[in-house]
């Protein structure tokens, strides 16, 4: 019994030592934005002189080449409508994939997996003649639409697995009362789905906000860049501003972040659910 | 319901997602392989490919006697040989750890914390570790004596440097399949596995691993594919350098692409990263297929 509860407070210092170690970085970035640069340069380790300061923050909100006040509103006039077509345009479809019976069903969850390994690089080159074709280079109507349509098979997929766990006599049931393909779809399926539709939501919202490679390769004009775009220009060539840079990248944290900690069951849901099937 | 009513129901579900992915990943997916295998007056040929795959940054043999760099595709290979068992391992050894232990889940939010913010930061966050000043790697070394230095700015310790810095942001995602696969393992094959007198870790070893063998499918494959197209971290830590030293396959696509303006040789490098993934995606088809 003894060596038991020896072993079991050795595996409560292992799990703290390990939480440590993990959220160390992220206590540095912390301290490195709230103080003055001159305390950080020995290590932000030492607390023999401790001042808090925010200017890293506005200096970072208004920097002049990157300011992140813009470049927070950039990114949710992006964010915001490449969350909403796709979740509606996908949850049709993976209500449809659910539903419908069609030869070529294992095919299309073959293409769907496909999809999901696809690289960025591979779509990049003729996208941007695509947009170059059509006028929508350097706007973000063309970066939404990219972001739509990446962001549709997973989801279709996602909720595809979803509605496969409603019932479908519900469905049944008001087919038998008159009611359109159309009209059960919105008024009984799309309704319970809601807690899928979340799910995907917060986790779409975050991809499309963390996202850098697709922005970096539609938009361009300084005052268009998104948030992640900036974090980049905010380093500069020789000489680095730890407390600015430290300060951007938290202010960029912080939309994830939060979307995570308020739908934190949904967000991991989401994951796992979109990885197992 | 005939048939034919039941098809047009079916497509008005799935029209607009058609569209759209035909106009956005299906024709841009095969004009790339195309950009590949043509040249600019349309002629095929397999210049891009011998020029891509006998350039110094895609493979650089003298790079064995004289360091880095070694070219694009060995860095991504180091990176999923370094990678790829550590994260996957971790993720394991960490969920079995914090099983059932009274404020575990605050400590799982820490780690997946690295999940949940953009690589773009996560970069940030691995140059700042390893920095020369305020790095936390330097003050750990420095208890051994060690020299500091930023260590993401030599050519023999960049890429390092990033692949440790991204175990550190991948471990939670592992960490989190792995803690919902724990779960479904019902308790009483543990109790009757111990009253045959199966010690812990045999228990782990003929219960644990082999029952969880669908979700290190999903796992390994999940992690080999956001190896094979790590961008963002490299990119904003590093750009590739020094001198080409951490530069990995999407960096290489890019840097053709939108530096050099040459379509032709970014297409035959986006070709081999999406060979590779599809590769690496075989088995995770080729289970849910069985699962059906």
């Amino acid at each position: 019994m003894m060596k038991r509860k020896i072993l079991r407070y050795i595996r409560i210092a292992t799990m703290w030592l390990v939480a440590l170690i993990w959220i160390l970085p992220f206590v540095g970035v912390f301290m490195t934005a709230i103080r003055p640069m001159e305390e950080i340069l020995d290590g932000w380790w030492n607390f023999e002189k401790f001042n808090l300061t925010f200017e890293n923050f506005s200096k970072a909100l208004t920097h002049p080449t990157a300011s992140l006040a813009q470049g927070t509103k950039n990114s949710l006039i992006v964010a915001i409508p490449a969350t909403v077509i796709p979740l509606l345009i996908a949850t049709m479809a993976g209500y449809g994939f659910s539903r419908y019976k069609f030869p070529s069903k294992k095919l299309t969850f073959i293409l769907i997996i496909i999809t999901l390994a696809l690289p960025q690089q591979m779509i990049a080159v003729p996208v941007f003649q695509l947009l170059n074709a059509f006028g929508l280079v350097d706007r973000y109507l063309g970066l939404i639409l990219i972001h739509s349509a990446w962001g549709i098979p997973w989801i279709t997929f996602f909720m595809r697995n979803f509605f496969s766990t409603i019932p479908a006599n519900i469905e049944e049931a008001a087919r038998i009362d008159g009611a359109s393909d159309f009209l059960v779809f919105f008024r009984i399926i799309f309704p319970l789905a809601l807690p899928g539709i979340a799910s995907a939501a917060a986790l779409q919202f975050t991809w499309v906000w963390s996202d850098f490679f697709l922005a970096l390769i539609s938009v361009y004009s300084p005052e268009k860049l998104l948030a992640t775009q900036r974090i980049p220009l905010m380093r500069g060539v020789y000489h680095v501003d730890w407390g600015l840079l430290a300060a951007g990248a938290i202010l960029v944290l912080v939309v994830p972040l939060t979307v995570y900690v308020i739908l934190q069951k949904q967000y991991v849901k989401g994951m796992v659910g979109w990885s197992l099937k | 319901m005939n048939r034919r009513a039941r098809f047009s129901h079916y497509a008005f579900f799935m029209l607009p997602a058609v569209i759209l992915l035909a106009l956005f990943v299906v024709y841009p997916s095969l004009r790339t392989i195309y950009l590949s295998f043509f040249n600019d007056e349309g002629k095929l040929t397999l210049e891009s490919y011998r020029e891509v795959l006998g350039s110094r940054d895609t493979f650089n043999p003298t790079g064995f006697k004289k360091g880095f760099p070694l070219g694009t595709i060995l860095h991504n290979l180091i990176w999923i040989g370094i990678h790829l068992p550590l994260s996957v391992m971790l993720g394991l050894l960490l969920a079995t750890l914090l099983r059932n232990m009274p404020g575990s889940s605050f400590v799982k939010s820490i780690i997946f914390l690295g999940m949940v913010m953009p690589m773009i930061v996560g970069g940030v966050m691995i140059r700042f570790m390893f920095d020369k000043n305020v790095g936390i790697v330097n003050l750990f070394l420095s208890i051994f004596g060690a020299e500091p230095k930023t260590w993401t700015a030599y050519p023999e310790s960049a890429l390092f440097s990033l692949i440790f810095g991204s175990i550190w942001l991948w471990t939670g995602f592992s960490m989190v399949l792995y803690s919902a696969g724990l779960e479904t393992i019902p308790k009483e094959y543990y109790e009757a596995a111990q009253i045959d007198g199966a010690g812990k870790i045999k228990q782990f070893l003929t219960i644990t691993i082999p029952l969880l063998k669908p979700i290190t499918t999903v796992v390994v494959t999940m992690t080999l594919l956001w190896e094979l197209k790590i961008f963002d971290i490299v990119y904003v830590a590093t750009m590739g350098g020094p001198g080409g030293a951490s530069n990995v396959l999407a960096l290489q696509m890019y840097s053709y692409a939108f530096r050099e303006f040459d379509f032709n040789k970014s297409a035959v490098v986006a070709v081999i990263i999406t060979l590779s993934t599809l590769i690496a995606s075989v088995p995770m088809i080729k289970s849910s297929l069985t699962q059906e």
